[in-house]
């Protein structure tokens, strides 16, 4: 079906590896990544009981340097950035003035005065028009360096065995939420022990004519331990199980962090204004006097498949809406996350369904994550 | 992948087996309709005694990613659903020309436009 492929799309430097490996590639973004090597419920469970290797160098990485970035950050993000320790990391937002959410963000602090910023794909070139307006006054640069890395993430429970065989970096030092410098099998990489999966795990920043030779060293050093090439599918159903919000499903500009129930990550306190900062003490005050929909878990009783966008319903009225959903590989039934009426939240709610395609399927009401690591 | 010669093909993806003495066919989906789906987990399928119309839908395959309509290549009674794929739908996946059949019709009109094998590989070759 190549002739009929839009040829704006772009290609990471792991394509030919992709198609070689036999991947389902599909339009992601803006990208052709890939989708599915085989069954995305192996994969799934790989990752969940061994290891996969995940191509993610579609993420929009951009680059703050300079005396004042640590106070641009603070200024343009909802979170404390200036607070980060060097080689750590952090999950955050930027809001828009009404704050609305625009992108959730990972931030690495590498250096006293130098962060890199990772964005969604889906929202790169919107975080990084906002940063650079943003950073109009501050002694500060903002750079795109989304050509600059490939990222390839290995995760799941058998990952820090693989990547020590590759390296000399002192992994049991390094926390979740941190990332440090080293070599990993001969390439130089920004090493850090985050992910999107639920496991345990390691995303590596690596110049892209590297990533090639890295895939290949992590496939080769997986071997043995069942490490697979996995796609966008399980990505997705590995993240639905671990509870973790995706944009453009459960953010969006239309809810502020106060409505996705992440207020936490808006850090009043910090010094100096930021953008938003007005209306998201609005929305935290309102929030507190008149709970919003609330984003809770739903495990199906049958086996349809509840997608984004389906109506929660409880007593014939519509209660709240899907914002994701897929058979989980884990639980054996599908699962869904849906914002809904406080009034209908609690764990244990009785009579919640999910209307699908006119039929009301019962659900139960659950807390996230669904799934937990034993750790 | 292979085609089998000895079916024919809708355009929708659908197989269907030459019609035995009692006019009954099964149908199936292709295993390129199966790869695009992905991992089927559950299968609505027609129930026996059901008159469907080729070319409209007669039941749903939900995969990890998407729900897709499953249409009908004939016009018929269907006398038989495989419940070994509602109990298990990653047959449809495994065996889409075997043991992932969907169901058997006894048919009673055909649509003049149905593919061979060899005009299904190239539809899906392009």
């Amino acid at each position: 079906m190549s002739s009929t492929e839009p040829t704006e799309l772009r290609h990471t430097a792991l394509d030919a590896l992709h198609r070689s490996l036999g991947a389902t590639m599909t339009d992601f973004a803006g990208w052709d990544m890939p989708l599915r090597y085989g069954s995305e419920r192996d994969e799934h469970l790989a990752v969940r009981t061994k290891a996969g290797l995940f191509d993610l160098s579609h993420m929009g990485e951009i680059t703050v340097t300079g005396p004042q970035a640590a106070a641009l950050l603070n200024h343009a993000l909802v979170g404390n950035i200036a607070s980060v320790g060097v080689g750590r990391a952090r999950y955050t937002m930027i809001c828009q003035a009404d704050g609305g959410i625009l992108d959730d963000l990972i931030v690495y602090r590498l250096a006293e005065t130098e962060y890199m910023v990772v964005a969604n794909a889906s929202n790169a070139q919107v975080v990084l028009d906002a940063l650079t307006k943003r950073a109009e006054g501050f002694d500060a640069e903002v750079r795109d360096d989304r050509d600059a890395y490939a990222l390839i993430a290995v995760q799941g429970p058998e990952s820090p065995g693989i990547l020590k065989s590759l390296t000399d970096a002192d992994l049991d030092g390094l926390k979740y939420y941190a990332g440090l410098p080293g070599t990993v099998a001969g390439v130089p990489a920004l090493i850090a022990r985050t992910g999107y999966t639920g496991e345990d795990g390691f995303e590596l920043f690596v110049k892209p004519e590297h990533a090639v030779q890295l895939w290949q060293a992590l496939t080769e050093a997986g071997e043995g331990v069942g490490l697979v090439p996995c796609g966008l599918s399980c990505r997705d159903t590995l993240r639905l199980e671990a509870g973790m919000p995706l944009y453009g499903h459960e953010l969006t500009t239309a809810l502020t962090p106060f409505d996705a129930g992440l207020g936490r990550v808006v850090k009043f306190e910090k010094e100096g204004d930021f953008v938003g900062r007005e209306a998201l003490a609005e929305a935290a005050s309102r929030a507190e006097q008149n709970p919003p929909r609330v984003l809770v878990g739903l495990i199906a009783e049958g086996r349809r498949v509840p997608r984004a966008g389906y109506p929660v319903v409880a007593g014939g009225a519509v209660i709240g809406e899907v914002t994701s959903g897929a058979p989980s590989p884990t639980l054996g039934k599908p699962i869904a996350i849906a914002y809904v009426d406080a009034a209908h939240a609690a764990p244990g709610t009785e009579g919640v369904g999910v209307d699908i395609r006119g039929s009301h399927e019962p659900y139960q009401v659950v807390a996230l994550p669904f799934y937990k690591r034993q750790k | 992948m292979s085609n089998p010669q000895q079916l024919r093909y809708s355009k929708e993806h659908e197989w269907l087996s030459a019609a035995d003495e009692n006019g009954v066919a099964t149908v199936g989906i292709t295993e390129f309709a199966a790869n695009a789906l992905g991992d089927v987990v559950y299968a609505q399928l027609p129930e026996v005694g059901d008159t469907v119309t080729a070319g409209e839908t007669c039941g749903e395959l939900e995969s990890t990613k998407s729900v897709s309509d499953l249409y009908s290549p004939v016009t018929g009674e269907i006398v038989a659903a495989n419940q070994d794929v509602v109990d298990d739908p990653s047959l449809v996946n495994s065996a889409p020309f075997e043991g992932g059949w969907l169901f058997k019709v006894r048919v009673t009109e055909e649509p003049a436009d149905l593919l061979s094998a060899d005009e299904y590989t190239a539809q899906n070759a392009g």
